[in-house]
């Protein structure tokens, strides 16, 4: 049963070795030794889909960290199975085209071997976790797989911006997920998803639930490129090819599908999963495919179809989980329909946009440029590259005998559902969806018959093109093949994979037994499905022969509104607002930075005084006050207040020894006559210092203009002296228990010493006198080695 | 320094015993009396300072070879080594203990353990307090 961990982790381990193989064995090309992982994992768990026909979950469970309620636990039903067979599936393929792809002398690869291996290790983590924190960390090793990816051509500019920007939308989504968890984890105390899905109604009810769910939501739209998130994924075409075509087509941003299939049952029933998931999707479909258009670089077509396409996944979801409302309890099998559309656009579009992504990339292999207006009528020259766009194309387009067809039919049912049965104001689904489809269709169209139709440019291209080498175009022809097989039997997975799989999203519709079977039919008959398919042939055929006309209206949309821009100039502007905000009170000047502190401890400390009505001023068991100690007290004041008023610094010194010596004045009275002695010899040598920095005062500053009256300083400097007045009176009458003093005064029998100050110092606390002397030491050290080592310091310059 | 300031050389010669015998008398009578540690090594700190006013630095250097940073370094040693003695009789870190014997001249006498740690601090306070005085003074701008 552990096999099942040993796979996730053998791309983990495989990892080492990869350099190794590309140092030593240089003659063959590392892919060929990479292709036998995916391999491996591709037989091993299609094992699973043969040996049992309607899989049973499996449920394996390892402690990680077990006092945080965080088990390394695997589930595998028939959900994660499909993502595990696409992951490794086309996994193999991409391994097997990169190899010919990838050059073997100019490339790093075993860099790019090493991250692939990360990456694919990490996704089928995070596909088979069943523990939100161990899926958040797969999940996480997506992003920074992916970014290591785009970046893999480090040296050019637009890929280290791809990916920064794919790192910055995705991370912070991330991070949002994160903070969902954490948050159903406060709802439900469990962070197993299982075990959520069978708490059921009992945490919707908790006030974090709906808070969660969006913040689960952040994470899934900016991980699967959903408005207005998906602006790092044509950014992120600065990638390798092969890299395009898995991650950022059928594998990572798919990730946030699979995240919102599998939390369905968990959040299903609630309008706002729907609301939100359908809006978002139909929003990304239709702008994806608009946007789509216009591009020029095949490969950025290709990203904004796969936004669109994966909206329209989401979408069909968001409808689908409509199903588990209690409301529309009656047609939840109707609705159930949607999420088996979904399924099943999400297995097509993983195949079809595969072998478009590997066919753009023979492209630009065979030709130089991937730019739509440089290239044209290569169908001579590439006669079975042409063939496989083509199927791939419409495929996507949604045209018979491809398997898309299919799945965009079963769209239309489950966008004509909802509308049907939520109402006739739900109408807007269905006509989003097929104006999308409409631009879909046209997108297609551009892709062909751009590239491959039409008169053939042999000057502008940088490589006399030809027909690709036959390794290269296997994985494409493989995937192009499963294109029409599913068409024409798209049954051999219908009840074995798609069944079992909507039955796992949807489980609460389908917990009373009710019979529910897929069966997909390539012809059912004339209904509206196949007339707004027709419709979308025939317009979509008129908005391509017209399409320059077209674009000159769309391009006059000027560019300063695209979401690109608001990143661009958000980033910007986030820089910019920080600097200023660290420039408005970083200013270097000590004197700001005091009064800032003063200014706290005033409002801290005065403030939670005040708050806490902690003032309290009882002087009645005060001692009375005799005439000498008022005497130094006035003194003390007035030396005080001349050294702050005085224009010469000279005397400023000698009015802060002044009111040094009245302090030792103030112990003899207090009858502290160590004190006194230490205090008026510190005093004595503070003084000293103080001429002596004095008298190397640079000439200049030394004949001091009166010190300017500073009013914040003046207020704060008041305010910071009432606060520690006031606080001083009111501890003064304030005791929490009894003084410790009363045990010193025995130090004759304790410590043999009748002076009590001195038996503290050396045998109560000695601790703290010997710390004392050793800070001592330490600043003599420091003024010594400050004064013979600046000489050398200056010698070497 | 050419010039030489006989009075207060002469002065200062007497001095300095009586203001060093004051700073032992301290720092012994530190136990019983006001005083210790800290302000005996502060007292004969100062006896130095004036051997330094009245000659120079040299002489005063020949007079008394020490190496004040030394000093400083040994005070604290010898204030943490009787923190560690306490180890070898079992007892807590800095456990200090005191007992009465009769010497030949004195009669009978305390000898207390915290005699020895003042004498780390009092030697920690000369040998810190030169330091910074002599490096200041030794600076050549």
């Amino acid at each position: 049963m552990y096999l099942l961990y040993i796979a996730i982790l053998i791309p983990f381990f495989s990892i080492p070795f990869i350099p190794l193989l590309y140092k030593y064995v240089h003659r063959i090309h590392t892919g060929w030794f990479v292709l036998v992982i995916p391999v491996l994992l591709l037989f091993f768990f299609a094992r699973y889909y043969f040996v049992q026909q309607t899989i049973e979950p499996l449920i394996l469970s390892v402690p990680w960290i077990p006092s945080l309620n965080i088990h390394f636990t695997i589930y595998l039903d028939s959900l994660s199975l499909l993502f595990v067979l696409l992951i490794t599936g086309v996994g193999t393929l991409v391994v097997f085209y990169s190899i010919f792809y990838m050059s073997k002398d100019r490339e790093k690869l075993h860099l790019f071997y090493a991250y692939l291996m990360l990456f694919m290790g990490a996704m089928l983590g995070s596909v088979l976790s069943d523990n939100l924190l161990v899926l958040y960390a797969f999940w996480e090793l997506t992003s920074v797989s992916s970014f290591l990816l785009i970046a893999f051509w480090y040296h050019r500019k637009r890929s280290r911006y791809g990916a920064q920007k794919s790192m910055f939308i995705t991370m912070s989504g991330g991070f949002s997920m994160l903070l969902g968890f954490i948050m159903l984890y406060v709802t439900s105390g469990t962070f197993s998803i299982r075990e959520l899905i069978l708490l059921g109604d009992q945490i919707s009810q908790h006030s974090l639930f709906i808070p969660a769910m969006y913040f689960i939501f952040l994470g899934v739209f900016t991980k699967s490129a959903q408005f207005p998130f998906h602006i790092w994924l044509p950014d992120a075409m600065e990638a390798p090819t092969p890299i395009s075509a898995y991650l950022h087509s059928a594998t990572m941003v798919k990730a946030g599908v699979y995240l919102v299939a599998r939390l369905t049952p968990i959040f299903g029933g609630h309008q706002e999963w729907f609301w939100t998931i359908t809006i978002i999707g139909l929003i990304t479909l239709f702008i994806g495919s608009l946007t789509a258009i216009r591009q020029s670089d095949l490969k950025a077509l290709l990203a904004f179809s796969t936004i669109s396409q994966i909206g329209l996944i989401m979408s069909l979801l968001g409808i689908g989980s409509m199903s588990l409302n209690n409301q529309y309890s009656d047609s939840s099998l109707l609705f159930a329909g949607a999420t088996l559309a979904a399924i099943f656009h999400l297995i097509n579009h993983s195949i079809f946009k595969g072998c478009l992504f590997m066919m753009i990339g023979i492209l630009d292999h065979e030709t130089g440029t991937r730019d739509i207006r440089r290239l044209g009528g290569l169908i001579h020259v590439m006669p079975v590259s042409f063939t496989l766009t083509m199927i791939g194309s419409f495929s996507m387009a949604g045209l018979p005998p491809f398997s898309g067809f299919l799945s965009k039919e079963m769209f239309f049912s489950g966008a004509l559902t909802a509308s049907r049965t939520m109402g006739s104001w739900f109408i807007f689904i269905p006509i989003i969806a097929w104006v999308a489809s409409i631009f879909t269709f046209v997108y297609c169209m551009i892709l062909i018959f751009k590239v491959f139709i039409g008169p053939y440019k042999p000057l502008p291209l940088d490589r006399k093109p030809h027909e690709a080498p036959f390794g290269m175009l296997v994985s494409p022809m493989i995937l192009a093949s499963l294109v029409v097989i599913l068409f024409f039997f798209p049954n051999l997975i219908a009840s074995s994979l798609l069944e079992p799989t909507v039955k796992a999203i949807l489980p609460q519709a389908f917990a009373n037994g009710r019979e529910w079977h897929v069966h997909i039919s390539a012809w059912h008959g004339f209904n509206t499905e196949l007339l707004m398919t027709m419709g979308i042939i025939i317009l979509g055929m008129l908005l391509y022969k017209y399409l320059t006309k077209f674009r000159n209206i769309y391009e006059s949309i000027p560019l300063k509104f695209t979401l690109n821009q608001a990143y661009d100039n958000g980033l910007v502007a986030m820089e910019r607002i920080s600097g200023k905000l660290i420039r408005f009170y970083m200013y270097g000047s000590t004197p700001l930075y005091l009064s800032y502190l003063f200014v706290f401890v005033i409002v801290i400390v005065g403030g939670s005084l005040f708050l806490l009505n902690g003032f309290i001023f009882d002087l009645s068991n005060n001692a009375p006050i005799e005439l000498y100690e008022y005497m130094l007290g006035f003194t003390i004041v007035a030396a005080a207040i001349y050294m702050v008023f005085t224009k010469s610094r000279l005397i400023s010194i000698i009015a802060v020894s002044v009111i040094g010596y009245i302090v030792s004045l103030f112990f003899v009275i207090f009858r502290a006559p160590d004190l006194a002695l230490t205090q008026l010899v510190v005093e004595t040598i503070s003084t000293a210092l103080f001429l002596l920095c004095f008298y190397f005062l640079p000439r200049v500053s030394k004949y001091v203009t009166p010190m300017k009256l500073n009013i914040r300083n003046a207020i704060i400097a008041i305010g910071v002296g009432m606060t520690l007045t006031l606080i001083g009176l009111s501890t003064q009458e304030h005791h929490l228990f009894d003084s410790i003093a009363e045990y010193y005064k025995d130090s004759y029998t304790l410590a043999g010493a009748k002076n009590i100050v001195n038996a503290i110092l050396v045998d109560f606390r000695a601790f703290d006198t010997m710390l004392e002397i050793v800070v001592l030491f330490a600043a003599g050290v420091g003024i010594y080695t400050l004064i013979k080592l600046r000489h050398t310091g200056r010698k070497d310059q | 320094m050419k010039f030489t300031d006989v009075f207060l050389q002469t002065a200062i010669k007497i001095l300095v015993f009586i203001i060093m015998t004051f700073s032992i008398y301290v720092l012994f009578a530190g136990h019983h009396n006001p005083g210790g540690g800290f302000i005996g090594g502060l007292i004969t700190a100062s006896a130095l300072v004036l051997l330094y006013i009245a000659f120079d630095l040299q002489s005063v250097r020949d007079m008394m070879p020490v190496d004040f940073n030394q000093l400083a370094a040994a005070g604290v040693i010898v204030a943490v080594l009787t923190g560690t003695a306490s180890f070898l009789f079992h007892v807590p870190f800095l456990t200090q203990t005191f007992t009465y014997v009769n010497l030949p001249l004195l009669g009978k006498t305390e000898l207390a353990s915290a005699v020895i740690f003042d004498l780390g601090v009092y030697m920690t306070v000369i040998g810190t307090t030169m330091t910074i005085i002599t490096s200041i003074s030794e600076d050549q701008k």
